[in-house]
């Protein structure tokens, strides 16, 4: 008998497994993406600082993060920091603590661009209206970085949740984990199952993805 | 005997090894309109931003009311709400309003009641014609509206000295008019006090109860308005005058 290589979707609960590995993928993207901007807007103020120090030791923080590939990290947290600090955390928590790590750093230089974007002159301005400088950031300069920094930041987003595909290597049941495992159990009675499978997958990556780069595309396109 | 209000005495300063301001000495007078002159680069804006504490100084003394400043970001920030400043770039804040704009500090940094502070504020757009953009961005105004708003943001904070940096250079001069009008009324109507940087001279003649004029951060003159158009006592005045069309 043949089968239809769509099928393979529908066989047994592999479409509700792929739903579900795409579920992880996303709520690990949605967690590093809290926790990181959260850690990254405090360490892009302190690199606006005038700290030659602070600022040399999150300018390494920041390069470390660049340097090294997404996969290298996941690797380190998963296999060498339980070894050197006995941290025994679900492979989950280990990719949160990697990601959130990596868009904290990524984050950290969107939030220093954009606070450094800001004309000095209203930084003046509201100093000579009286403003305190806790004033000044609150009532005038976060407002104008947010906005600076928005299309970054979705920007940002977007790499993280494509980025979760990378997840497999630390055996974490992700989409793309759990598309190779259906691909691999229904090889011999779907042979064309991988071109739907991926085919999936893309679309679900689109679906999640596209909009938010629309979205800081308008963004970018209304500041011009 | 009209009171003395501020005074600077022996002031320097210095960018790193380099002095931009050579022992500044003068007074003024409440209700009184100094009018800094002098050729780009004389250190006019320089020595106006130090009397808002957004320049430090090396020595030297500023009063206030005869008490003398302590140059420190708390007691500067105290002051600015006394001595107000305006900017040749407006700098309105893009994010806020007009009437956002003006109500801020008044009610962020003074505490005070914003109906109370709006209603003095609507009137104060009124005077300057801008009653029907309260609502409007930044963006959506003219330079000319900028600048007005950014004088009636100023006066919102009831300063007793208003600190004016060129403030129609970067406009058309159909609209530098206007903004001189303005200004005009603040000192002969409201008799503000005013420290003034200009290059429209046929402006200062109009407004100025005394002029310093500057060259590389030195005083070379400080004469009577009148007096200093008419008849200025150095060569270097008499050129830069003569220069500026005067």
């Amino acid at each position: 008998m043949v089968h239809s290589g769509i099928n393979v979707l529908f066989e047994g609960s592999n479409f509700a497994r792929l739903m579900a590995g795409l579920w992880t993928s996303i709520w690990i993207a949605a967690i590093s993406l809290i926790i990181g901007l959260a850690i990254g807007i405090i360490f892009g103020i302190l690199r606006t600082l005038s700290n030659k120090f602070i600022r040399f030791i999150l300018r390494v923080y920041l390069e470390f993060f660049r340097i090294v590939p997404t996969i290298v990290l996941l690797y380190l947290v998963y296999y060498i920091l339980p070894r050197t600090f006995h941290v025994n955390w679900p492979a989950t928590w280990m990719a949160v603590l990697a990601f959130s790590l990596w868009v904290a750093a990524e984050f950290s230089d969107i939030v220093r661009g954009a606070i450094e974007s800001v004309p000095k002159s209203q930084r003046e301005s509201g100093l000579a209206l009286g403003l305190s400088k806790i004033q000044l950031f609150r009532y005038v300069l976060l407002p104008q970085v947010i906005k600076l920094e928005l299309p970054a930041t979705i920007n940002l987003a977007t790499r993280v949740i494509k980025t979760t595909s990378l997840l497999l290597v630390i055996s974490i049941m992700e989409v793309i984990n759990v598309a190779q495992q259906i691909i691999e159990a229904n090889n011999q009675q779907y042979p064309t199952g991988v071109f739907w499978v991926y085919g999936l997958i893309f679309i679900l990556y689109f679906v999640l993805d596209y909009p938010l780069s629309a979205w800081a595309k308008k963004l970018t396109n209304e500041r011009k | 005997m009209t009171e003395e209000i501020l005074k600077v005495e022996h002031l320097n300063k210095f960018y790193d090894e380099r002095q931009v301001l050579h022992n500044i000495n003068f007074s003024l007078k409440k209700g009184e309109v100094l009018t800094l002159l002098g050729p780009s680069g004389s250190g006019k804006s320089t020595l106006l931003r130090t009397l808002n504490g957004l320049e430090d100084y090396k020595n030297g003394s500023i009063y206030f009311h005869e008490k003398k400043i302590d140059p420190s970001p708390k007691e500067w920030q105290i002051l600015r709400q006394k001595i107000g400043m305006v900017f040749q770039s407006y700098d309105l804040f893009p994010n806020l309003t007009v009437i956002e704009n003006v109500l801020l500090a008044p009610v962020k940094v003074q505490k005070r009641d914003e109906n109370e502070v709006k209603e003095e504020a609507i009137k104060l757009l009124k005077q300057v014609g801008l009653e029907q953009y309260l609502n409007a961005y930044p963006r959506e105004l003219s330079g000319g509206q900028k600048q007005r708003v950014a004088i009636v943001r100023a006066l919102a904070m009831k300063p007793e000295i208003m600190l004016l940096d060129e403030i129609t250079a970067s406009l058309d001069p159909e609209m530098v008019r206007g903004i001189e009008e303005i200004v005009e009324l603040l000192s002969k109507r409201d008799h503000m006090t005013m420290i003034i940087v200009t290059h429209q001279m046929n402006f200062a003649s109009r407004i100025a109860d005394e002029v310093l004029f500057l060259e590389d951060g030195h005083i070379l003159e400080d004469t009577p308005g009148k007096e200093f158009f008419n008849h200025p006592q150095t060569q270097r005045a008499k050129d830069f005058l003569d220069s500026m069309d005067y």
